[in-house]
């Protein structure tokens, strides 16, 4: 009755990052509040060792689990991203959690679980498993985004987003249904054609409310309201891991189901191409408007996700879908670093309750705190796409596989946005280096562990945009890994 | 040791790179010792010029191909490759950054006093960003060094400009990146349809009709680049941001903008625009020359009237990089040669006039014209130099910026006689405009009481005056040592421009080259 060792080896992030989570709350009790900070360190041997044994499946790729998984170079390279996200997210969160006084183990178990989870949708080869990864990491995030208990704003944070999630993983749920109901499976490699005559329409629906509910995971408009509410009143460390490991999990699952499902590919085209122009409009002129900086980076990771949909309608439109995989998958890894980077420093600056958070509070940070105010200035021009930075590179490659697509106009309004965006970044930037220091509060002390996450982003950062061959090779195989429509 | 780093495979590695790895040297001294900041960054630069120089020995005069080529692969998919070389086109205009950059660190030395080192640190930056532009052979490599020193710039005009510094740098930075942002677009349709980003490669593929473009794809693609090009040089209509960031820049901001990141531009013209894109260039040609006359025009009547001494250089870059604009959509190899030059004139006499106009400031922290007159008295010296820039932007014989004007205006006139005559409106109109301001500044009585005791030009200032007005003199009676140099790459570019086969005989054709193909698709599971 035991799995196979291999299927068993397969799954060893997870196994791992479960057991980490399960040891991390019961040796909580155990432990006195001054020691209390050793369950960071057990979080991130626990992720770093998840993280390394990655090597595994990547080296035996195959089904698992009478293939309801299939772990390819595809669902590796996106395990690789929330991991490492995860991570460096532990790392980040240690001295907030210290200074809000809400250091505990839970916190660091439910992201390790929501890691799992996000693993499980990354290599989900049936729609069930899917479901349960979402519902994981759906979960677990909810509650972390509700962590600052005594905050209001925190538990409005997280009411929100559990009611908009359950709406949305239920109508993801029906669409499993309908797509079972005119397939007669859920394993997506066996979803070809509709089994009976006239289903035809029973599976795009299905297929519309799958695109709904993950719509709503990866805060694409029309479904995107939820997110700047939701991210600002979270926890920042929190806003970091919402804002980049679960949107890459859905991401991937969107690409998994769109590269192997035929019909997803004809039917979706339309409405990914439809969305991905409301979303960047949307989500950039929104964060023109912003005066704070956690909400503006939440609409600024709106509008980053319609510039990956961009990429994932070039894979719906062409034959060549393995181009706008690796564009996706690329753009995931780069997006993940930056907004991550952004959100950690925004967390540590903010100071005790995330009390300077608008961007009037940065004025003169270049004259008060240099290295700090270049490392997000850094971020802040990566995610505007100029060049030496990853955001370029990304954004590079998504016009790439956008043209080679022949979707000139989706480029072009891509291109267009990318120049508004220029004036909400850039004026974070002048607020920073080109205004008197604002001296009523004091400068804020780097710790070395938000430090080290924020030089590991600045150099990645920069590392993903002058070299990206290593990287874009590994996206092309785990694009190419994919099963094929 | 000079003629070992000529020969090294590195050599525009090392020139290219020299700048940045200053900014390194000024990192490692304290923030608050000025002197030494100061000092090493004109090292740096007098090093790097010293360097470029050896450009000059090495160069073939006779050739028109890409010399001390470097090329490396850098990226695998898709492929693009560091590639550099200079050619004619490129050999000056790298001269003139790393001539200017020591100038505007000098002429900086004492109007600078707020966070000194990244001031320096910024210009030093901006150098590797332009030089990388000129001498870049890929198109990937060129837009990144393309973009990536705007942020120099951007910060040189933001925190050390003058009152509305935020609304020029913004306003600067953005209207760059909304011409770039298309362009980059254009170079990777570019790059779909001829599966290279390798300009040379590009250009062998279009002249020996490996690869055709429909006229359709030809014109948007020569749309999209000509458009980041005309906002830099710039070309009216887009000029608006230029008189607010030069108006709005330090000293030696100015000095950049107009000496160098101009020529980006009126460059990127004339090595991509015209060359890879000939029919389209051909069609587009009489509209671009309508603009480039208002320009010109225009820019010479806003020039006149403007109160605003900084702003009238300004306004007189608009109508000087006209005649340059016209020159290279004149289409004939003499109109093309006086372009080069006059980017080259325009650099050194707009760039010195910049700098008188900042020690003016330096001294009585105003640029309006009323607020002087009558300054010939309390600082000769100084107004002879004055009078002597003026007089070569505006064109007189034996001065540099003469041959310029005469070469477009001769090359044009053989072709366009309408536009040759309109463009020399432009040059009586330069001398109304330079002698008029000059007049009202420096003649007459003194009327301000500030202005007695207004102090001459000091021993530095002085050095940077003779040192340009020499470069200007030079240029004007020793053009061929110039010319020569430019002459075959000039030609060069109408052998470009050949295509095997007329244009009205060929289909619309879009060859279905794929990216990423081959290798990679076929070593996949699918």
């Amino acid at each position: 009755m035991f799995p196979p060792r291999e299927d068993v080896l397969r799954l060893l992030p997870e196994i791992i990052l479960t057991l980490s989570g399960i040891l991390l709350m019961v040796i909580e009790p155990f432990l006195n509040r001054a020691r209390r900070k050793i369950l960071v360190s057990l979080a991130a041997i626990g992720t770093g060792l998840a993280l390394a044994s990655t090597v595994y499946p990547a080296l035996h790729p195959g089904t698992a689990f009478s293939g309801v998984l299939r772990i390819d170079g595809f669902s590796v390279f996106v395990q690789v991203i929330v991991q490492a996200v995860a991570l460096l997210v532990v790392i980040g969160s240690a001295d907030y959690l210290d200074r809000e006084r809400i250091q505990h183990g839970e916190y660091y178990a439910l992201i390790l679980f929501a890691t799992v989870g996000m693993g499980v949708m990354a290599s989900a080869a049936e729609l069930m498993t899917a479901f349960v990864g979402l519902e994981t990491s759906s979960i677990s995030t909810y509650v972390l985004a509700s962590y600052r208990r005594d905050v209001p704003r925190s538990n409005e944070s997280a009411m929100k987003y559990f009611l908009l999630g359950s709406f949305a993983t239920a109508f993801f749920l029906y669409g499993i249904a309908l797509t079972y109901g005119a397939t007669g499976t859920t394993q997506l490699a066996l979803m070809k054609f509709p089994t009976a005559s006239g289903a035809e329409h029973l599976l795009d629906l299905g297929l519309a409310l799958m695109l709904v509910g993950l719509g709503f995971k990866i805060a694409a408009a029309p479904f995107q309201l939820w997110t700047p509410d939701v991210y600002e009143g979270a926890p920042a460390p929190v806003t970091a891991l919402m804002a980049s490991g679960p949107k890459a999990a859905a991401f991937a699952l969107l690409l998994r189901i769109l590269a192997t499902v035929a019909a997803a590919g004809t039917f979706w085209f339309w409405a990914l191409w439809i969305s991905a122009v409301l979303t960047m409009f949307v989500g950039n002129f929104a964060a023109l408007a912003q005066s704070n900086v956690k909400r503006m980076l939440a609409y600024s990771s709106i509008s980053h996700a319609g510039y990956i949909l961009v990429a994932l309608t070039a894979a719906a439109a062409s034959d060549q879908v393995a181009l706008g995989v690796a564009a996706v998958l690329y753009y995931l890894a780069v997006y993940a670093l930056m907004k991550l980077g952004a959100f950690i420093f925004v967390s540590q600056l903010g100071g005790e309750s995330e009390r300077h958070m608008e961007i009037d509070d940065f004025r003169g940070l270049a004259m008060r705190q240099p290295v700090a105010a270049a490392c997000f200035a850094l971020f802040l021009l990566s995610l505007l796409g100029l060049p030496i930075t990853a955001g370029f590179l990304g954004k590079f490659y998504i016009f790439t596989a956008a043209l080679a697509s022949r979707l000139i106009w989706l480029a072009i309004l891509l291109a267009i946005n990318s120049v508004i965006a220029a004036f909400y970044y850039l004026r974070v930037i002048v607020v920073m280096y080109m205004c008197e220091p604002n001296q009523s509060w004091p400068p804020v002390p780097m710790p070395w562990a938000v430090t080290l996450v924020l030089t590991i982003a600045a150099a990645g950062t920069f590392y993903l945009g002058l070299f990206p061959g290593r990287v874009m090779a590994l996206a092309m195989q785990a694009a190419l890994s994919l099963p094929g429509r | 040791m000079g003629g070992a780093l000529m020969h090294s495979p590195y050599f525009l590695t090392i020139l290219t790179f020299l700048p940045l790895a200053g900014t390194l040297a000024l990192l490692l001294l304290p923030s608050n010792d000025h002197m030494w900041i100061r000092r090493v960054a004109l090292v740096v630069s007098l090093l790097e010029f010293a360097l470029s120089l050896l450009l000059l020995r090495g160069f073939a005069l006779d050739s028109a191909a890409y010399q001390f080529v470097e090329f490396r692969n850098w990226i695998p998919t898709p492929p693009i490759h560091y590639h550099l070389g200079v050619d004619g086109i490129s050999l000056f205009l790298v001269l003139l950054t790393t001539f200017l950059t020591p100038i505007s660190i000098l002429a900086s030395w004492k109007s600078i006093n707020q966070h000194v080192r990244g001031f320096f640190i910024s210009l030093l930056v901006l150098e590797t960003g332009v030089i990388g532009v000129f001498v870049s052979l890929d198109l990937f490599l060129f837009f990144l060094f393309w973009e990536a020193m705007l942020i120099p710039m951007y910060f040189l005009i933001g925190i050390w400009g003058h009152e509305r510094r935020i609304y020029a740098a913004v306003k600067f930075i953005i209207y760059t990146m909304l011409g770039s942002i298309l362009m980059l677009v254009a170079m990777i349709w570019l790059y779909q349809v001829t599966g290279s980003f390798d300009l040379q490669q590009i250009q062998t593929m279009l002249v020996t009709g490996q690869v055709t473009l429909s006229l359709r794809t030809e014109i948007l693609l020569f749309a999209a680049f000509l458009l980041a090009f005309a906002i830099k040089v710039p070309i009216f209509p887009l000029h608006t941001w230029l008189p607010d960031a030069h108006t709005e820049a330090p000293t030696a901001g100015s000095v950049m903008l107009a000496g160098v990141l101009l020529k980006m531009g009126t460059y990127g013209i004339l090595r991509f625009c015209v060359p890879l894109f000939p029919e389209a260039a051909h069609r587009a040609a009489p509209y671009v020359a309508v603009l480039a006359i208002i320009g010109i025009i225009y820019g010479a009547l806003v020039a006149m009237v403007q109160p605003d001494l900084k702003r009238l250089v300004a306004y007189s870059s608009v109508s000087h990089l006209g005649f340059v604009v016209l020159g290279l959509f004149a289409f004939d190899p003499t109109a093309v040669q006086g372009a080069l030059y006059q980017m080259l004139n325009h650099g050194v006499s707009t760039g010195a006039l910049f700098v008188l106009v900042g020690m003016l400031y330096d001294r009585r922290h105003t640029h309006l014209i009323p607020e002087y007159g009558g300054l010939a008295t309390p600082m000769p010296v100084f107004a002879a130099f004055f009078l002597f820039v003026s007089l070569s932007s505006a064109g007189l014989p034996m001065l540099n910026g003469f041959i310029g004007e005469f070469l477009i205006l001769n090359g044009t006139f053989l072709h366009h006689m309408g536009w040759a005559f309109a463009g020399a409106v432009g040059v009586i109109l330069s001398a109304v405009y330079l002698l008029w301001a000059y007049q009202r500044v420096f003649y007459g009585p003194v009327t301000k009481d500030e202005n007695r005791t207004i102090p001459d030009a000091d021993h530095r200032e002085r050095l940077i005056l003779a040192v340009m007005a020499a470069l200007i003199l030079w240029m004007g009676i020793g053009s061929v040592s110039f010319t020569r140099r430019t002459e075959a790459s000039a030609r060069n570019v109408f052998m470009l421009m050949q295509r095997p086969q007329a244009y009205n005989a060929r289909v619309a054709s879009v060859p279905s080259h794929t990216p990423f193909s081959g290798a990679a698709r076929s070593g996949g599971v699918r």
